[in-house]
């Protein structure tokens, strides 16, 4: 009987392991999801699309630091991989407006010194970066095709909206190689029409890439929102023009080919569309910098409670050495950034007393930068405070005092005012002097706090003033290295800045530092690319 | 030798049935020699069911007294017993054989066991007596330096910290190299962390473990498929005897404490530096106090460990239950560990033996405090001329002397370093994590067909993390401006793991063609599933910091494995043996079109001892060979859904602002949907050997391990993937090696026994390829060991195509006429004039060739000494220490003062960020260490009319190491020398009881 019973038994498992067969090796993760999932429902192309837009402000899928979307093979501190620090960290450590005290932080040491090499992480962080927004942008621009939308049963108003996420998404791209034509000159070329995991990137050249991101901005100019129609901070139609004006102003270095009237002619449409300086220079880079809407073009926005990291603009306002949190609005400092004393001498008054935009923190700092990498020498800045206009903390302030809560404007009014200036000053056409000195002088009427005391004449608008009023006007907004190779004094003798090119009082270096090194890393992965030259 | 035994045997015999018999007790007289002939003292003989007993002398001979029809029992340590019957003969010569139980013995192999002599397989089994002693906290520890092919590294000195265990030299380049652990035939998870425990292994009381036995080759390991490639460690406990019960209570308690600090300046050395060459500032910035902040922050550690196992049959139930409690601090200030552990073994057999029942229940609860690691570090860079507790306003952060900034809104200096001791005793990190692993198999022998078995075997494995981190509000190392800071965050794992596993024995002997057949086939099913708790995060005073929320309450990674096995053993003549494995593995892990894998197995084995021209060889006593060829696969290291690109939502403060709403996002993952195992052909050829009786035994085995599909963490093209960096199978690299160990008994007396074992391994490692296009010569290949202190992205190592894991890629540092190094001065390799990236180059490797063991035990009447040395040749250490702070920037650099390393007062290096790429800093860290002495005495029966036996012990742990290397300890696991948890000196007194 027994010896039935467990004959019986022996069976009852073998039937049941032949049962528990090959299906029980289907699973699948609890939270994660997948793209079918995802872009199911309209909500669902609002949160992907807000990981398109968010990928600018944030290091990754967790405040702070915790979910990076760089990997640390890349930039081992989370921290210093947001778009913003990345970017602001090329275009202004390079030049005369800032210096970071701490040499040994990831890829600081040779920037200002202009003796990079391909494997600087924070050369390598940008290009990632701006590679990952760009990935981005294609999935979502392929998965909002209107085969897809129609596919799983999204039209209407619906597919209207989305229609408009697609070609904000298409702007952003277009935003990106920008920045990787402008830093790297010939970057890899993915769109949407390539498959993910599957395509080996070809390498374009920056004449290609320019005429490829001029027809991008055109193409979408009709399909997005007109000013103040959009959610803030999202695309409006005068990002792209914006951007279209800033290429065309820079594409004699991009493509060897003048476009100054073109430039003019997108300025002409921004200012066509209900623009106006805000009337307060202070108040552009405050935590409720916001509300600057008629001056405001395209803005990062930061939050201190719901989009922290350990960029953007938290970077910008605690990286100024010395400057007591009670007045950058936040905990305190990180003793990195400083002026040298070139930057100080663009202003004749450096009190703040006259031109308000000398924003200088002075107490304890040498004005001279003696050392490169000493944290008292060079003025520091007060120009980001996490305080609203009236004093106060911004509503979701964080009571830590370490995310801050300003806006990075990418574009705003005073850019266009400048640029318009530029190009007819540069021979552009569609466009005449006497515009462009009254809106050099509106720039200066507000940076004197409404006296004219500060306006110039007609013969003191030359191109070597704009440089200096760009200096002023534009100063930690990410400008600097662009403008300087316009301007042909980035890597020559024309302008020397203390250690520039690694010497106490300057010196030029090779031409070939007016580009990045295409990252090492890449080269080895892709065999399409071909280095820089000169690296 | 059985044969030759019983031939002399014969003699005596017939010799003797040739006499008359006579029924008076007479004397008789007689020799006792072993094989070789010579004589046997301290032999105890005995008349069988009489009181009459003698004892051979120094010649081997002996006299007792015995009547015709006695019988003489001859034994003695080391000798099978024997039985001779007394005939008419005065004289009876015997010979003794010494005791092969070696041989006979079983060993336990994947899915069933085998006869030690019918191994064909690289399979070392150390048991119980062979042990590592003392204050021994965690399995591992047990074995190491026993097993040649077989590296174990202790991670740190924490309590319970785990063990680097490389078999073979591991098979991986990125992915895992641990090996697979089955205990009582319950598979533990490859990467099976618990949170709140250090060491997952810890959970298991070391003396709760019989034996370990380690497959090293394919072909005893390929039958655990896709996680045998780096060998397995079978772990067998203890399990309940047939018997009167009995009891057994040890006790072991211990103090142990750092024997050497890392060098750093004094607190005078430092102020003279600052003082010469520091701005007016940082002059002011100088303490009074001289502070030795690793004296401040060690301590004295103490453990005790006590067992008390019980063993016997109830009601002819075979039982063993055990208790441990164990409760040690750490010599870091704040670490603490308690341990309780329950083992219950159950035995039963039932009808006629034919249904064996195994039963095993084995539960661990620990009760752990972790100190702040950071502390280390920060005591190795700590102001040493700051004092310890703040003169000034020592109302606030606790009273620790903390940096001050009157001008910040929390008065602390931003990112500062912090207060050494106010990092550890201000951090309450607990945990009270707990484990438990059980089985019950059944071995069923068929009534109809006995050859047949049937074996079933359910187990589970299952255990639970969670604690809490608690920091003060006014700790500076949580600080807020305004107070109300501080953590008080709460962490939770829970994971469960199952396992079903079936086959079916069928063993066969056939007389009439001299064959035996051990044919098995099975099925495994395992299931391992985590779910992790998410928490918000909450201040000192329990209130939630905003928007911390997480997206999601719990996380539930779960994988499964089926698996279908068999092999087949078939041995001829008892002389010539196969053994062909096979296993077919399918995996969650992977997409359906990669999911199955097959790995097989073949091996050959010849045993020559026996064949007719060894047979009547004197001198060896045992020869073996060996050869094996199998596929076995790597798993680890891959996630569980990895093969689909995944969309994860970004957490509450990761959200973007869209109008007046904050948006989560969605981002995808990467996308690798070919991603499979690792797969590892392995070849082995080897040779056992014992000479005169066995005295002198051991083995040799070569082999050779060539991994394909290396899972490597490669860069993708910018712009082809959502990730840059993706783990891909590309690559493939081999091992090589030599493993050699003799046994010898050196002396064998009564009174005095010499036992010396040792073994040698050689090792060595080369990446074979590493790209996509087999050989790309324009890969070169990518770098590893990343370098603390730097600018960051900097790199000791590289793995490239030629050269060993963990190649050091770095500049050859120049020399002045001093001999001393040249800051920023490199050799310019390419001769090109500058000094770049392509000057670096490949050196040594800080994986070492060569690593030996040695045990040594000498027994002489009561007493025991042993010891186990290690060492271990040709491997080079990368000091982090030297290079990130033996600088005058790191004292003068920063925005406090820090200490340095005092390598700066050898080099005067002022701090480039260059130099931590210098040669310079690779040292050799070839070692010799003496990890255990003891000493031990036998009481023995110390009671009258008890049975109670009683030993007692003294132990040294980490004895003394002699090495060139000049940072903390030489055995740097990953070849970069950063802050380690120093590994103490135990000095351990301890105590058995058996009754």
């Amino acid at each position: 009987m027994k010896l039935n019973y467990i004959k019986i038994a022996v069976a009852s498992v073998m039937v049941l392991m032949t049962n528990a067969c090959t299906d029980k090796l289907d699973l699948l993760p609890t939270n994660d999801i997948t793209a079918e999932t995802v872009y199911k429902t309209p909500l669902g192309y609002k949160q992907a699309l807000a990981k398109v837009y968010s990928a600018f402000a944030l290091t990754g899928n967790t405040g702070g630091t915790g979910s990076p979307d760089i990997p640390s093979q890349i930039i081992s501190d989370e921290g210093n991989s947001d778009f913003l620090r990345l970017y602001w960290n090329l275009q202004e450590l390079t030049t005369d407006e800032a210096a970071w005290t701490w040499q040994n932080d990831a890829g600081v040491k040779g920037l200002k010194e202009m003796s990079w090499s391909a494997v600087n992480p924070i050369i390598n962080g940008i290009y990632y970066r701006a590679f990952f927004q760009i990935t981005l942008c294609n999935d979502f621009i392929r998965q909002s095709s209107d085969e897809n939308l129609s596919k799983r049963g999204i039209s209407g108003t619906d597919a209207e909206n989305i229609r408009k996420y697609r070609a904000e998404a298409r702007f952003i791209r277009a935003y990106q190689y920008w920045v990787l034509m402008d830093l790297f000159g010939n970057p890899p070329f993915v769109t949407e029409n390539d498959a993910i995991g599957a395509t080996l990137p070809k390498q374009i050249q920056r004449k290609e890439l320019f005429t490829y991101i001029e027809t991008e901005l055109k193409a979408i100019e009709n399909d997005l929102l007109a000013k103040g129609q959009n959610e803030y901070p999202r695309a409006e139609k005068p990002a792209a023009w914006a951007l279209l004006a800033r290429l065309y102003l820079n594409a004699e270095v991009y493509t060897g080919t003048a476009k100054y009237t073109e430039a003019i002619t997108y300025c002409n449409k921004i200012k066509s569309a209900s623009f106006s300086l805000h009337p307060n220079y202070r108040e552009l880079t405050l935590a409720d910098n916001h509300l600057n809407t008629t001056e405001n073009i395209f803005m990062i926005a930061y939050d201190a409670t719901h989009t922290q990291n350990w960029g953007g603009t938290t970077y910008l306002t605690h990286g100024p050495a010395a400057v007591p949190g009670d007045i950058s609005g936040t905990s305190g400092n990180w003793g990195g950034l400083r002026h040298t004393n070139n930057f100080v001498d663009l202003f004749s008054d450096e009190s703040g007393n006259t031109d308000q935009r000398a924003m200088f923190y002075t107490v304890g700092q040498n004005r001279l930068m003696a050392d490169l990498y000493t944290g008292t020498d060079g003025y520091s800045s007060t120009k980001y405070r996490n305080k609203t206009r009236t004093g106060a903390k911004a509503p979701n302030a964080d009571p830590s005092g370490n995310w801050t809560d300003i806006d990075f404007p990418l574009f705003r009014l005073g850019e266009i005012n400048l640029i318009y200036a530029e190009a007819v000053l540069r021979g552009g056409t569609g466009g005449d002097l006497a515009t462009a000195l009254t809106y050099i002088n509106q720039l200066r009427t507000r940076a004197y706090g409404g006296k004219t005391t500060g306006n110039i004449t007609a013969s003191q608008l030359t191109l070597d003033f704009i440089l200096a009023e760009r200096g002023r006007e534009l100063y930690y907004e990410a400008h600097r290295r662009t403008d300087l190779i316009r301007f042909k004094k980035f890597t020559t003798s024309a302008y020397l800045w203390v250690w520039k090119g690694g010497v106490a009082n300057g010196r030029a270096v090779e031409d070939k530092y007016n580009l990045f090194p295409i990252p090492s890393n890449d080269l080895s992965s892709n065999p399409n690319l071909v280095q820089n030259q000169g690296y | 030798m059985r044969k030759k035994l019983l031939y002399y045997v014969l003699i005596v015999m017939s010799i003797l049935s040739n006499l008359n018999a006579n029924a008076q007790d007479r004397l008789i007289a007689g020799k006792v020699v072993d094989s070789a002939e010579s004589s046997i003292p301290g032999v105890s003989i005995t008349v069988k069911n009489k009181k009459t007993a003698a004892i051979s002398d120094a010649k081997g001979e002996f006299k007792i007294k015995a009547t015709t029809g006695d019988i003489l029992v001859f034994s003695s340590i080391g000798y099978s017993k024997l039985e001779v019957p007394v005939s008419t003969a005065t004289t009876i010569n015997v010979v003794m054989t010494i005791n092969n139980t070696a041989l006979d013995e079983v060993v336990v192999v994947g899915y069933g066991t085998s006869r030690k002599k019918d191994l064909t397989g690289a399979v070392t089994t150390i048991t119980a007596k062979d042990f590592q002693t003392g204050a021994i906290t965690t399995p591992e520890q047990l074995i190491a330096g026993k097993v040649p092919g077989v590296s174990i590294i202790s991670n740190s000195g924490q309590p319970g910290a785990g063990s680097t265990i490389r078999i073979r030299g591991g098979s991986s380049l990125s992915a895992s190299n641990n090996p697979l652990f089955v205990i009582d035939g319950v598979p533990l998870e490859g990467e099976g962390g618990i949170s709140g425990a250090s060491n997952p292994l810890s959970f298991i009381n070391p003396n709760d473990i019989e034996t370990f036995t380690v497959l090293k080759d394919a072909s005893a390991a390929a039958i655990y498929g896709t996680r045998a490639s780096n060998g397995v460690i079978i772990i067998t406990t203890k399990k309940g005897k047939s018997g009167a019960m009995r009891v057994n209570f040890s006790s072991t308690n211990s103090t142990s404490s750092i024997t050497k600090q890392v060098s750093v300046l004094s607190a005078d050395e430092f102020r003279a530096i600052v003082n010469e060459k520091g701005t007016a500032a940082q002059k002011m910035m100088l303490g009074k106090a001289n502070t030795n902040w690793q004296d401040v922050i060690y301590q004295t550690a103490f453990m005790t460990d006590n067992n008390l196992s019980l063993g016997g049959e109830v009601a002819k139930l075979p039982y063993r239950i055990s208790l441990g409690f164990q409760n040690q601090t750490g010599v870091l200030k704040t670490d603490k560990l308690q341990r309780t552990s329950l083992s219950i073994a159950l035995n039963p057999t039932f009808f006629d033996n034919h249904l064996k029942v195994d039963i095993s229940l084995k539960g661990s609860m620990q009760k752990a405090r972790f100190a702040a690691l950071g502390a280390i570090g920060s005591a190795i860079s700590f102001d040493p001329t700051q004092p310890v507790y703040a003169t000034e306003n020592p109302e606030r952060f606790g009273g620790y002397f903390e940096w001050l900034d009157k001008t910040s809104a929390t008065g602390l200096v931003n990112l500062a370093g912090r207060n050494p001791l106010g990092q550890l005793e201000q951090r309450f990190d607990e945990s009270t994590p707990q484990r438990s692993i059980g089985n019950i198999q059944f071995d069923y022998k068929f009534h109809f067909l006995p050859e047949l078995r049937a074996n079933l075997n359910i187990g589970y494995d299952v255990s639970k993390g969670a604690g809490t981190v608690y920091v003060s509000d006014s700790a500076a190392i949580g600080y807020v401006a305004g107070g109300v800071g501080g953590t008080n965050n709460t962490y939770k794992q829970t994971k469960q793991n199952t396992l079903l596993e079936f086959y079916l024995n069928y063993a066969k002997e056939l007389k009439a063609i001299k064959s035996k057949f051990d044919v098995m086939a099975g099925y495994s099913f395992n299931n391992y599933q985590t779910t992790n708790y998410n928490y918000a995060s909450y201040n000192a005073a329990g209130v939630k910091y905003p928007n911390t929320d997480p997206a999601f309450p719990f996380d539930k990674p779960e994988n499964t494995l089926i698996s279908f096995f068999g092999r087949a053993n078939y041995s001829l003549n008892d002389r010539y043996f196969l053994t062909a494995t096979l296993r077919r593995d399918g995996s969650s892990r992977f997409a359906p079109a990669n999911r199955w894998g097959l790995f097989p197995s073949i091996a050959l084995a010849w045993n020559i001892k026996d064949e007719a021209f060894l047979a009547g060889s004197k001198v060896i006593s045992a020869l073996k060979l060996r050869t094996s060829y199998g596929v076995t696969g790597q798993q680890d290291g891959i996630g569980n859904y990895d093969y689909y690109s995944y969309f994860a939502l970004s957490a509450a403060n990761a959200a973007y602002q869209f109008g007046d709403t904050y948006y989560q996002g969605y981002r995808p993952g990467g996308f690798y949907s070919n991603r499979k195992w690792e797969e590892t052909a392995s070849k082995n050829i080897a040779l056992d050997y014992g000479f005169f009786d066995n005295r002198v035994k051991g083995s040799i085995d070569f082999y050779v391990k060539n991994t394909k599909d290396l899972l490597n963490n490669i860069p993708q093209p910018a712009g082809a993937n959502f990730t840059a960096f993706i783990v891909a199978n590309v690559g493939s690299m081999e091992n090589k090696g030599i493993e050699f160990n003799i046994g010898t008994q050196i002396i064998r007396t009564n009174n005095l026994t010499w036992n010396l074992d040792f073994n040698a391994t050689y090792n060595k490692n080369t990446i074979t390829n590493l790209t996509v296009i087999p050989q790309d010569k324009n890969y070169p290949g990518f770098p590893s060991g990343g370098i603390a202190g730097g600018v960051g992205g900097q790199f000791a190592f590289i793995n490239a195509v030629g050269f060993s894991r963990n190649t050091f890629n770095l500049y050859q540092q120049v020399y002045n006429e001093a001999g001393k190094p040249v800051e920023g001065v490199f050799v310019d390799q390419n001769g090109d004039g500058i000094i770049n990236q392509d000057d670096l180059y490949k050196g040594k490797s800080s994986v070492p060739k060569v690593f030996l063991g040695l045990s040594n035990s000498v027994n002489y009447k009561k007493w025991n000494l042993g010891f186990v040395m290690r060492a271990s040749f040709d491997n080079y250490v990368y000091n982090n220490n030297f290079s990130q702070s033996g600088v005058l920037n790191q004292i003068l650099g920063n925005n406090v003062l820090y200490n340095a390393s005092s390598n700066y007062l050898e080099t005067q290096f002022k701090g480039n960020s260059q130099q931590l790429l210098s040669d310079y800093y690779i040292q050799n860290a070839s070692f010799l260490r003496m990890d255990n002495a003891n000493l031990s005495y036998d009481l023995g029966k110390f009671l009258k009319n008890s049975n109670a036996n009683l030993r007692i012990n003294a132990s040294v742990q980490n004895v003394f190491v002699i090495t060139k290397y000049k940072g903390l300890d030489p055995e740097v696991a990953s070849g970069i020398d950063n802050n380690v948890y120093p590994r103490p000196r135990t000095i351990a007194l301890g105590l058995n009881l058996d009754f």
